[in-house]
């Protein structure tokens, strides 16, 4: 996975590790399926960012506090779904898809999910 | 009555901004999206094989944006009579365009030629619920190939 160049974020634990979302990994033959793995992780602004948010509300425009806030939620998901991978012994994870729910005014929780896979 | 001044100079703040604002995006949008041209993008791809293909890595572009003050105004307006909400049609083009370029600027870097299987997502977050802010979240996310 890789996040926006803007914010450089550390890579998941293990870079040997194959992201895609398509159903196989272009030039390697899949010998194994492990199974689903999936990370979530929730986040909260602080109220600092709400208040800078509620400003930019009146003028409009991208949220850039809120952007940073999902990207980093999306990565640690990514990382734990990652995790979970290499407990299983994978060495990619195919079709993963992301999914964005609004919990409560302030909160959101970003979640992912793939198929851990082993790839010659 | 001093409520009614604060709310006409919000209303003036967001309608001035916002349209300058949003006028500047849309140049900058056009220009980014020309320079990208090369990149063949899909949303087919996760089933079909794909030839001459030798890596491949996940790539996603999110953004926030937000409405602003006048956006709001009208749209809440609107849903009175019905109808297309343009305001906010050309807010959810701004956001889908940003992601979706994030994602093939990021792409493009890495030297992909292709990106297939893209996926494009809205996530509402703090709701229309006459509090909070009014903002929608869009991700696109892609498998680059080369």
């Amino acid at each position: 996975m890789t996040v926006q160049p803007r914010s450089p974020q550390p890579r998941s634990s293990s870079p040997a590790i194959i992201l895609t979302n398509i159903e196989t990994i272009p030039g390697k033959a899949i010998t194994q399926h492990l199974g689903l793995v999936q990370g979530s992780s929730v986040r909260a602004k602080h109220l600092g960012r709400d208040i800078a948010a509620g400003l930019k509300n009146i003028v409009g425009g991208e949220l850039k506090g809120y952007t940073e806030l999902l990207q980093e939620a999306r990565q640690e998901a990514t990382n734990r779904m990652v995790q979970e991978a290499q407990q299983k012994g994978a060495n990619a994870i195919v079709n993963i898809r992301f999914a964005t729910s609004s919990l409560a005014q302030g909160a959101a929780e970003i979640f992912a999910y793939g198929t851990a896979v082993r790839v010659d | 009555m001093d409520g009614l001044i604060i709310f006409a100079v919000l209303l003036g703040i967001g309608y001035f901004f916002g349209t300058r604002a949003e006028k500047q995006h849309f140049q900058s949008l056009q220009q980014r999206e020309q320079a990208i041209q090369g990149l063949v993008l899909s949303v087919v791809g996760a089933k079909a094989s794909i030839p001459n293909a030798h890596q491949a890595q996940l790539f996603v572009g999110s953004v926030v944006i937000s409405s602003d003050f006048f956006k709001t105004f009208i749209a809440g307006v609107m849903t009175l009579f019905g109808g297309r909400i343009a305001v906010y049609e050309s807010l959810l083009d701004r956001g889908r365009r940003e992601a979706m370029l994030r994602m093939e600027e990021a792409a493009l870097a890495w030297g992909a030629e292709r990106v297939v299987n893209i996926r494009i997502q809205t996530a509402e977050l703090g709701g229309n619920n006459g509090q909070g802010v009014v903002a929608v979240e869009v991700i696109a996310y892609g498998t680059g190939v080369k």
